[in-house]
């Protein structure tokens, strides 16, 4: 079996990532901040541990500016939701998940105007485009770092630059590129990091989180989710400190504990180390494509793009591909539009969408060479089967 | 110089962590316990420190901007 479906959850997981969540679930297993007891204190200490680690991942002095959601998602949705109000105006591009579409679709109902700005044919969104679209007064600038669809990874930093020349609060949607491509929040210029547990920090599906910058203006930023912190429990209203007035209900500890150990395994091995590894992958598996006659591919451009690449065929639809590399040669990837219908219209790949090949830090070339010739096999039959 | 235990009580379990984090970088000895049911406070731990400490504590935290409810020492 040959997985290459790391842009939707990476796997496998590094063994000791395992382990932490078993230990954790066989000798701490507490609900953390919530009574005094020694296990209780425990799991309050893995949290706190795994937003200090994190902290010092995306480079912010204040760990307590981590806050913990269930995914990426909901981490987004508490930044759109939580700071634009109607008559807002936010600004975003054409290479974004639903994640960040959908919210806005739903905004837009509620008096918030949305504007996107459209990127290059390869996915990019050019600062100096966005700057001219930042002449409107604008709230915030949302855009996804790295694209799920053909893993181009955006400029960040000067996106920010001008997003803050223009006095936005910008918001990056980093699911595809924490812990794989070096963020520092204040030189890059970002306000707001939504980030995924389960990609490129190795840690468990069900964790993620919002990292506040030091101008986001946390008074004003609603809470999406009310109730119980183990903390004020004599009010019946939310605590306005960080992380608890955005943290309600028990959060996934085990999950956490695992997180933790994912990020302490990227900071040993350096996201340097690990672009430089990807950034190799993503070259074997672009080029290792483009010589397979019959496909049109996506990518990023060399050196900017994550091993995320997406091709069609000319003769054969892309679920059947799919279909044909799992069952015949057990090639895992993920065929469709990777809930990113503004990613595939801006790429001319919708409404059919594409098949993804996305490998991660534990893929081999070897692999990647094997589910090319996979491909290869199966568009050179084209529909005679 | 107070001979006795302080504790110092915060808003939250993570504010208490960062206490203790705090605290031990500077080499003073603390533990979380329980908050001991004489005293107010938010959440269910705070840090306990012996007495010669409180000084020391009090300025760490304001140095660092660590925000905590009180130190109240037994």
């Amino acid at each position: 079996m040959i997985y290459l479906d790391n842009a939707a959850t990476s796997f496998p997981k590094p063994a000791r990532v395992v382990d932490a969540m078993t230990e954790f679930a066989r000798e701490i297993g507490a609900n953390p901040g919530r009574s005094g007891h020694r296990l209780s204190v425990e799991a309050g200490r893995t949290i706190y541990d795994a937003r200090e680690a994190l902290a010092s991942l995306f480079k912010i002095r204040d760990p307590l500016r981590v806050i913990f959601t269930a995914n990426a998602t909901v981490g987004l949705n508490q930044a759109l939701l939580g700071l634009l109000s109607a008559g807002d105006r936010v600004v975003t591009s054409g290479m974004e998940h639903n994640s960040v579409m959908r919210p806005l679709r739903f905004l837009e109902a509620s008096g918030i105007r949305v504007a996107t700005v459209p990127c290059s044919s390869q996915g990019l969104l050019d600062p100096d485009e966005l700057r001219r679209t930042l002449s409107e007064r604008t709230a915030m600038v949302v855009v996804n770092h790295g694209s799920n669809v053909n893993g181009c990874i955006q400029p960040v930093r000067a996106l920010g630059a001008a997003a803050r020349e223009a006095g936005a609060l910008f918001l990056v949607d980093a699911a595809q590129t924490a812990g794989c491509v070096e963020i520092d929040m204040a030189e890059d210029n970002i306000d707001l990091l939504a980030f995924t547990g389960h990609k490129a920090l190795y840690g468990p599906q069900g964790t993620g989180g919002l990292v506040l910058g030091g101008r986001v203006p946390v008074e004003r930023m609603r809470p999406i989710v009310f109730g119980g912190t183990g903390s004020r429990s004599e009010y019946e209203t939310q605590p306005d400190f960080l992380p608890d007035r955005y943290e309600s209900g028990t959060p996934n500890t085990v999950g956490i504990a695992g997180l933790l150990e994912g990020v302490r395994f990227i900071l040993e091995t350096g996201v340097t180390a690990i672009r430089r590894r990807e950034d190799a992958l993503a070259d074997v598996l672009t080029e290792g494509l483009a010589e397979v006659n019959g496909l049109r591919i996506f990518s990023g451009s060399g050196g900017s793009r994550l091993p995320t690449v997406s091709f069609t065929g000319d003769t054969l639809p892309p679920d059947e591909i799919g279909l044909r590399l799992d069952e015949e040669f057990g090639v895992l990837c993920r065929v469709g539009l990777h809930c990113s219908p503004a990613a595939h219209n801006t790429l001319g790949s919708f409404p059919d969408g594409t098949v993804r090949l996305s490998a991660g830090l534990f893929t081999t070339e070897e692999e990647i060479r094997a589910a090319i010739d996979a491909v290869r096999v199966i568009v050179s039959e084209g529909g005679a089967r | 110089m107070n001979e006795g235990q302080c504790v110092a009580l915060f808003h939250s379990t993570s504010l208490a962590l960062r206490g203790e984090k705090l605290c031990r970088a500077e080499g003073i000895p603390v533990k979380l316990i329980p908050v001991p049911r004489r005293l107010s406070s938010d959440c269910g731990v705070c840090l306990r420190f012996a007495g010669a400490f409180e000084e020391r504590v009090r300025a760490l935290f304001n140095e660092r901007a660590l925000e905590f409810e009180d130190i109240v020492c037994l």
